[in-house]
């Protein structure tokens, strides 16, 4: 047998699976079929199961920055919260409200889980680790998380409840519209790696994109956490307005895969920034050990993961208009403008400059931009609030 | 390549799969007891008046305008970016030229109020 690392290990573990069922004596095409599966079935069950440990991590460290204990009663440090939270979902009665479309509401939890955990298909965990590397991998994540707004939307639609259906519009629009600086914000790093398949990015970054492209990680970070739909976008759920959003009627386990299909999208874009932006699985001694690049991976995604939950329990609730108006008066122009600033910068560096230059250059250019915008935006609030003064002092001396 | 996309269908039809499993779950262990009052339309203890689906006016809807437009000119992007570094100086900016057009028409909505909360 030739020497193996660790790396292979899991590609010995695939050929292994793929000839003890070729002895059976199944055919060639059966036997990948299979192997597939299996390898899917692995996969899936890791983008399903993490959610039982961060809603823990979650509540534990929201607690925490809220100055109380969060869960601490089941298990030891109340880790077994999450497992009693799932089998009292599970027990619980579920109810169908009168006059729901019921194929459609049934559907729509289902669809939501499954956009989210198809995304996981294209995350490289390691050089040798990942679903399938398929060559339009960013496009396809993009295409398959959007299918999630299409399940809200039949969730709403369907619940024949009129809060249930302005959540859902709500999300449309917000969804919507949010779509446009993520993708932008995604295109600087294709730009960069020449390539839309994960594993090419990944490769590309002897310099974390990060330092190439700041400003487009920021606008990908904002954008995605409204594509998720937590604190400070919370408004497709705004308790305190429309009670709960889109799944007001849910009850039992079906609200839970809702609340398991937001858990999911929330881990999930804390992966694709770090595989896109901080370098995925590129770390030390990653080329002697491929499996070690998975734990880079993940510790990456946390760190990501911790930075969206540090934003969610400080920051309050936007407003609806301007929600829509930081979508399209900053973020889109912003994103646009990163990506053309990208494009001639990196051209206008000669071939001949290593990375780590073109990165730094690419840097400068991108703190410029930041600069420009952030005066701009001074300014544009400095006459909003002029307005306002002129407002408030003319109706003062009316009334 | 076709193999990848097998790989894609087979673990979107598992992604469907997963959530399936604790609904139905539920549906074998959950108790059953219909009530005319339980099945109620939800709506903080108020009656429902009128049908559910009714026109209301969506003061954000001129936004899903403005992004057909843009989602369909960004999927033009995509490849420019890919190739990017094989382009020469000039199709660089022929690209930038494009972009630019593209927030001309962000302009121009904007100064059309199209992107304010009408």
């Amino acid at each position: 047998m030739p020497e193996m690392n660790i790396g292979d290990f899991l590609v010995y573990l695939y050929d292994l699976l793929g000839w003890l069922l070729g002895v059976i004596g199944l055919h060639s095409s059966a036997v990948s079929l299979l192997q597939k599966l299996v390898a899917g079935f692995v996969l899936a069950n890791f983008a399903m199961l993490t959610p039982i440990f961060t809603i823990w991590l979650e509540r534990k460290v929201a607690a925490r920055f809220q100055d109380r204990l969060g869960p601490n009663r089941v298990g030891p440090f109340g880790l077994f919260q999450s497992f009693a939270d799932i089998v009292k979902l599970v027990i619980k009665e579920d109810i169908t409200p009168v006059g729901a479309d019921k194929v459609i509401f049934n559907i729509g939890p289902v669809l939501a889980v499954m956009s989210v955990v198809g995304i996981w298909a294209v995350i490289p965990f390691a050089s040798t680790m990942v679903g399938t590397d398929i060559n339009v991998g960013i496009l396809y994540s993009v295409a398959v998380g959007a299918i999630g707004t299409l399940a809200i939307m039949m969730g709403g639609w369907a619940s024949n409840n009129k809060y249930a259906l302005l959540g859902a519009f709500r999300t449309v629009s917000q969804l919507v519209s949010y779509e446009v600086p993520m993708i932008v914000a995604l295109l600087v790093p294709t730009l960069l790696a020449g390539s839309m398949r994960m594993n090419d990015i990944v490769a590309e970054q002897q310099v974390w994109f990060i330092v190439a492209a700041p400003l487009a990680m920021m606008v990908f970070l904002v954008s995605s956490i409204a594509e998720v739909g937590r604190a400070p976008f919370d408004l497709l759920e705004a308790e305190s307005e429309i009670v709960a959003g889109f799944h007001v009627e849910y009850t039992g386990m079906k609200f839970g895969v809702w609340m398991l299909a937001e858990f999911v999208h929330a881990f999930t874009i804390s992966a694709l920034a770090a595989v896109v932006f901080l370098g995925g699985w590129r770390g030390p001694l990653v080329d002697q050990y491929p499996l070690l690049g998975a734990i880079y991976f993940l510790t990456k995604t946390y760190v990501v993961y911790m930075v969206l939950l540090w934003i969610r329990v400080t920051l309050p609730r936007v407003r609806i208009d301007h929600m829509n108006a930081l979508n399209w008066k900053f973020l889109v122009p912003l994103s646009l403008a990163v990506l053309v600033v990208t494009a001639l910068v990196g051209k206008a560096v000669p071939a001949d400059v290593s990375a780590g230059g073109r990165a730094l250059v690419l840097f400068l250019s991108n703190v410029a931009l930041a600069v420009v915008s952030i005066s701009l935006l001074a300014g544009f609030s400095r006459k909003l609030q002029a307005v306002e003064q002129v407002s408030i002092d003319s109706s003062g001396a009316g009334g | 390549m076709a193999h990848e996309w097998l790989f894609v269908g087979l673990f979107l039809i598992i992604g469907i799969g997963f959530p399936v499993i604790p609904l139905v779950l539920s549906r074998i262990v959950a108790p059953r007891k219909p009530h005319a009052l339980k099945h109620q339309t939800y709506e903080c203890g108020m009656e429902t008046v009128g049908d559910t689906w009714v026109q209301f006016k969506a003061q954000y809807y001129i936004f899903s305008l403005v992004f057909v437009i843009f989602d369909v000119e960004i999927v033009f992007l995509f490849p420019w970016a890919v190739a990017y570094r094989q382009l020469p100086f000039f199709a660089v900016l022929e690209g930038v030229l494009f972009i630019l057009i593209l927030a001309g028409g962000l302009v121009y909505a904007w100064r059309k109020g199209a992107l304010d909360w009408v």
